[in-house]
């Protein structure tokens, strides 16, 4: 600071003698006049600046949590600092391959099964061409994608509950046993694909549908003279140009493939043990430890173990995005 | 690029009659989907609004045998949901004005070629999209330091600002022509008043589509009131559903609070779903205008093909 502040004080003199600048402080005068220069400009990122320093960037401070037998009382400088115990902890017991591996496993089958529904849409949105009732269509497609997962998990209740819902009901009417959908955990991995469709499909396929616009309408032109089917023209012209979109967005999606879907999970299942088998991911595991007050310290090495790995994902998805599109890399 | 040379010459006469049936199946396809899609919302919309003993002996049905509009008036009778609705719309409201307004002045010093550290600024917020330090930090600096537990800013203050967003808006500031800001320049206007009169008019199609994101988060917000809040005057409407899935009887107590006297079965599975049907309402109401904006910003700020 005031270094700073010593540097301000010589900075008129180094705007007008270049000789100046060439002094240890350099570097800050040269800041100084940039921030003098475009003060109001620098003035507008402030509250954003100070927005992600507070809520971004002290908790990453917090991370030394991790290595602490926090106590709320002590704070944050004040509990014991213990190492690696938290992580022994959390490693030792066999949760740790449970929920890593729901969390992967199920990112895996919405990757696929979400991009399949979302291609397969929007080939088809796009083959029949640009009508109103195509577009009402998309419209009513597109709507659940706006519905916040709780409602969705309400919905989810009506249909699947045991208390007379549609779906046992619709069982019960070819005389099926009903199936009590939330004490089994095997069923949920197909629901949460099944919900996942519902709502996100139509909306997935938005982007799908761009990339098919783009095509070089000619090459659907040399086809059909050259006798290909329209059935031909989408395996053989439509797949192969979504191509690169769709591994670009796969590349993507495992950036975040460590980090479980919070908001679908715990909605649906809630603090539900019998479904935990399948559907527990570490967000939840996390959300839960905190709120039923189990120890500060374990969730927050948990949460440092997701964000590690998280963070190298991202890293290598974005490497490997920028190797095979230069420009689609994020950074 | 290969597709072309792939495909060989075949009988067109017979790939004719295929191509006519394509459509059609295609189209048949997509009229099953869009009612997959809309089903839930006609299912628990009549569910709704059957009446509550008809609903308990005969289950969901698609035609009950018997109408009320009894959850409805219980809703709008009860302090809960209308209390719950005020917050929600609050929260929605401001939370979106505040957000816009922190990421349009972000996204514009960023975008302005003049700012010598802009790349160095992004890169800082965006880091915060790469690395997290946890809920747990997080929950611990709202609570413990920053003591924002019980108050209706925690649903605000900490999701003011999404970079993803913040990078959006860049990119379409970017798109505008230098010359725009350039002739307001040499007229001298405040760089402030730039953004606000000339920029920021010419962005419309970008805000709405940001504006929407935040709308949305902000109103669909559960988490931190599950988290944050204990005062039952603070919840949004989206807690309250959640509590109501997870516990009947949070549904029965608001409808013991709005039935109207002399009802016998208080009607708390019509509730359950009129309270979800009614927070999904604003969305409804808005969604035609927003998706014209929506899929346009959407081109503009998404994933080149």
């Amino acid at each position: 600071m005031q270094d700073n502040k010593a540097s301000a004080g010589r900075m008129p003199s180094a705007s007008t003698l270049p000789s100046v600048s060439k002094l240890p402080g350099k570097k800050t005068g040269r800041f100084i006049t940039e921030i003098k220069k475009n003060f109001w400009l620098y003035m507008l990122a402030v509250p954003a600046i100070i927005y992600a320093l507070v809520f971004k960037y002290i908790p990453l401070v917090g991370v030394s949590i991790a290595f602490q037998d926090f106590n709320p009382i002590k704070g944050l400088f004040g509990s014991k600092f213990i190492g690696l115990d938290n992580f022994k902890y959390f490693f030792r017991g066999s949760q740790w391959l449970q929920i890593t591996f729901n969390t992967l496993w199920l990112n895996v089958l919405f990757i696929v099964t979400g991009t399949i529904a979302a291609v397969g849409l929007a080939i088809i949105l796009v083959e029949l061409g640009k009508s109103v009732f195509v577009k009402f269509n998309q419209s009513v497609m597109i709507f659940p994608n706006f519905i916040s997962w709780v409602v969705v998990a309400m919905f989810v209740q009506a249909f699947i509950g045991s208390d007379g819902g549609y779906i046992n009901r619709w069982i019960e009417a070819f005389g099926g046993a009903p199936i009590s959908f939330y004490s089994e955990p095997g069923a949920w991995p197909i629901i949460f694909i099944v919900v996942r469709i519902w709502k996100g499909a139509g909306f997935g396929a938005i982007i799908y549908m761009a990339t098919i616009l783009g095509i070089d309408t000619g090459m659907y032109e040399a086809a059909r003279i050259d006798g290909a089917s329209r059935m031909q023209a989408i395996f053989r012209i439509t797949l192969p140009m979504l191509k690169e979109t769709v591994i670009l967005l796969t590349i993507l999606g495992i950036g975040t493939i460590f980090y479980g879907d919070f908001g679908m999970i715990y909605t649906m299942v809630g603090d539900n043990s019998v479904l935990f088998p399948t559907t527990d991911v570490i967000d939840t595991y996390v959300f839960r430890s905190i709120r039923t007050s189990g120890s500060m310290g374990m969730s927050a090495a948990v949460g440092l173990y997701q964000s590690l790995i998280g963070f190298m994902l991202v890293i290598l998805s974005n490497q490997m995005a920028k190797k095979y599109s230069p420009d689609a890399a994020i950074f | 690029m290969t597709g072309t040379k792939v495909i060989t010459k075949s009988q067109s006469r017979l790939m004719s009659k295929g191509d006519r049936l394509v459509p059609i199946f295609f189209g048949v396809f997509v009229i099953l989907f869009a009612v997959i899609c809309l089903a839930p919302f006609i299912l628990v919309i009549t569910a709704s609004l059957t009446d509550e003993s008809t609903l308990v002996r005969e289950g969901y049905r698609l035609f009950p045998s018997k109408w009320s509009l009894e959850a409805y008036k219980a809703i709008f009778r009860s302090n809960t949901i209308p209390q719950a609705y005020g917050v929600s719309i609050f929260v929605t409201l401001v939370g979106t004005a505040l957000s816009m307004l922190v990421t349009a002045m972000g996204g514009y010093a960023i975008s302005c070629k003049q700012v010598r550290y802009r790349n160095k600024i992004a890169f800082f917020f965006y880091f915060t999209m790469l690395f997290s330090g946890g809920l747990v930090p997080t929950y611990i600096l709202i609570t413990k330091y920053l003591q924002l537990g019980d108050s209706i800013w925690v649903y605000i203050i900490p999701a003011l600002l999404n970079p993803w967003n913040m990078f959006m808006l860049r990119n379409f500031f970017n798109d505008i022509p230098e010359a725009f800001k350039e002739s307001a320049r040499i007229e001298g206007a405040h760089e402030w008043l730039i953004m606000f009169k000339v920029v920021l008019p010419l962005s419309l199609p970008a805000l709405a589509t940001i504006g929407l994101f935040y709308a949305l988060g902000y109103w669909n917000a559960w988490m931190e009131a599950m988290l944050y809040i204990s005062n039952e005057k603070l919840f949004t409407l989206q807690y309250i559903i959640m509590r109501i899935i997870r516990n009947i009887n949070s549904a029965t107590q608001i409808a013991g609070e709005g039935a109207s006297s002399g009802t016998i079965v208080p009607p708390s599975y019509t509730l359950r779903l009129a309270t979800a049907i009614v927070t999904i309402g604003p969305i409804i109401f808005l969604y035609p205008f927003l998706q014209k904006y929506f899929v346009g910003g959407l081109k503009v700020g998404g994933i080149k093909g």
